[in-house]
């Protein structure tokens, strides 16, 4: 039972993780089709936040892991 | 023409190059198929390689055993005494544990995968493995638990043994930290040979990295006074950067989940967090004491501030430990499927999810070493900035 609900929770951040990155992949698209000669930049910013999106979901993964272990 | 030979020179070491992989890898499915076609057989190759790790005695009668997909990939995540290499082959590390008598020194193949204890000099040991292994659980719990006359566990012994051992993650980061040394005395005696001319070799191909780490990450973030810096941020890029590619390699010297242990990440965002606030300069701490609000906020902000100064080290530590850990998971899982559906035919499909995430996990090796190290210069940017 345990083990079910700390995948739910990780399964919910990773959602977090899902609609944050579209978001900003989305606009970095649209920043590349506005401005082509600019699409190295946006495509570097674009990782970087793209990573430190997903290190915050990925806080919710090991909060349930840790959940499993308690 | 010149330009077209060197082309066909390097198209056929390319292709010598792909036929020796091929020829290795369908050698490995033969093999691979042979141990299949007796069906128990991958059940009680695992059911051993579970017995030799969990050292509980399994069923060795065929067929019957469970393959339990979390406790192998927990044991493949976590660090150990052994360092299993394949089959029944492993390397037993040394055990180095400090009692309040002395130095223990003995080789961790004594305790035969924790079935047998230990009589030492000063005490009797038994190596403890729980099926619960944990990722934190390494940081905080021993294995190695001192007995006493009745064969029972004494907790209140063990609780003063402190254990320097050698395990499996210490000896590959002795391995990273010794290919390390090797890569860049190499770049830099060729820069003491070619003083003025072109770079050659393992020269060429490691500058641009640290021209990228000077221009992209050192210079815009921490301005003028970088060069201070260079060294700190250089090392702690190319550690992360051959830890995390060693850790994708699945054989020795490589395959240890290094950077997924949270006692590493643990000590190197305390080596920032050293970093930044030994560094810090008046107006650094001056924002943090006494910032610029009304002062009714006071006490809001400086709680909050003093918490910022653990809290960004501890989200460092984190990322990059989850990071690496979640794709490690992913990987054995997807690996785990051929086990758990008993079949080889799962393995094309299995094998090509295996190789889209170890690209995948590169792009995230690369991408993980630059957010730390951005990061790191980014927080000691903001420790020495100057007023303006």
């Amino acid at each position: 039972m345990v083990g079910s609900i700390a995948a739910i929770g990780a399964g919910l951040a990773v959602i977090g993780a899902g609609i944050g990155i579209g978001h900003v992949g989305g606009k970095a698209m649209e920043g590349i089709a506005r401005q082509p000669e600019a699409a190295s930049k946006i495509q570097t910013a674009m990782i970087i936040a793209a990573a430190l999106i997903e290190g915050a979901a990925l806080f919710g993964v090991v909060v349930a892991l840790l959940g499993l272990q308690v | 023409m010149d330009c077209n030979q060197v082309f066909v020179s390097k198209v056929k070491k390319v292709i010598f190059v792909f036929t020796l992989l091929v020829a290795f890898l369908s050698l490995k499915n033969d093999t691979f198929a042979q141990v299949d076609s007796a069906i128990a057989s991958p059940d009680s190759i695992l059911a051993e390689s579970a017995h030799a790790v969990s050292g509980e005695p399994a069923a060795t009668a065929h067929g019957e055993e469970k393959f339990e997909p979390t406790k192998v990939i927990m044991e493949h995540i976590a660090d150990s005494h052994v360092w299993h290499l394949w089959g029944h082959t492993s390397i037993p590390l040394p055990v180095i544990l400090y009692t309040s008598g002395g130095l223990e020194v003995f080789s961790s193949a004594n305790f035969h995968h924790g079935e047998h204890d230990y009589q030492g000099k000063y005490n009797k040991y038994r190596l403890v493995t729980g099926l619960k292994q944990s990722m934190t659980k390494d940081m905080f719990n021993k294995n190695i638990k001192v007995v006493g006359a009745d064969g029972q566990i004494d907790e209140a012994a063990s609780d003063t043994v402190i254990d320097f051992s050698i395990t499996k993650n210490v000896a590959a980061m002795f391995i990273a930290i010794a290919l390390i040394v090797i890569v860049f005395s190499a770049v830099a005696a060729g820069y003491r040979k070619r003083v003025g001319k072109a770079p050659k070799g393992l020269q060429s191909f490691l500058e641009p990295v640290i021209i990228f780490v000077r221009d992209d990450i050192a210079k815009p973030n921490i301005g003028h006074k970088y060069a201070k810096f260079m060294p700190y941020l250089l090392t702690i890029f190319f550690f992360i950067l051959f830890n995390n590619l060693l850790g994708l390699v699945p054989i020795f010297p490589g395959s240890a989940n290094v950077t997924g242990n949270i006692a590493l990440t643990f000590v190197m965002a305390t080596a920032t967090m050293l970093v930044v606030n030994l560094n810090g300069n008046k107006y650094y701490w001056k924002h943090i004491l006494t910032p610029d609000v009304p002062w009714w906020l006071y006490p809001i902000m400086i709680p909050v501030e003093l918490i910022g100064i653990i809290s960004k080290p501890f989200a460092l530590m984190v990322r990059l430990f989850a990071n690496i850990t979640a794709g490690h998971i992913i990987v054995l899982s997807l690996i785990s499927l051929i086990f758990i559906f008993k079949t080889l035919a799962i393995a094309p499909v299995s094998v090509a999810f295996v190789l889209f995430m170890d690209v995948l996990e590169l792009l995230v090796a690369f991408l993980q070493a630059f957010i730390f190290t951005l990061l790191s210069a980014l927080f000691i940017g903001m420790a020495v900035e100057e007023h303006h």
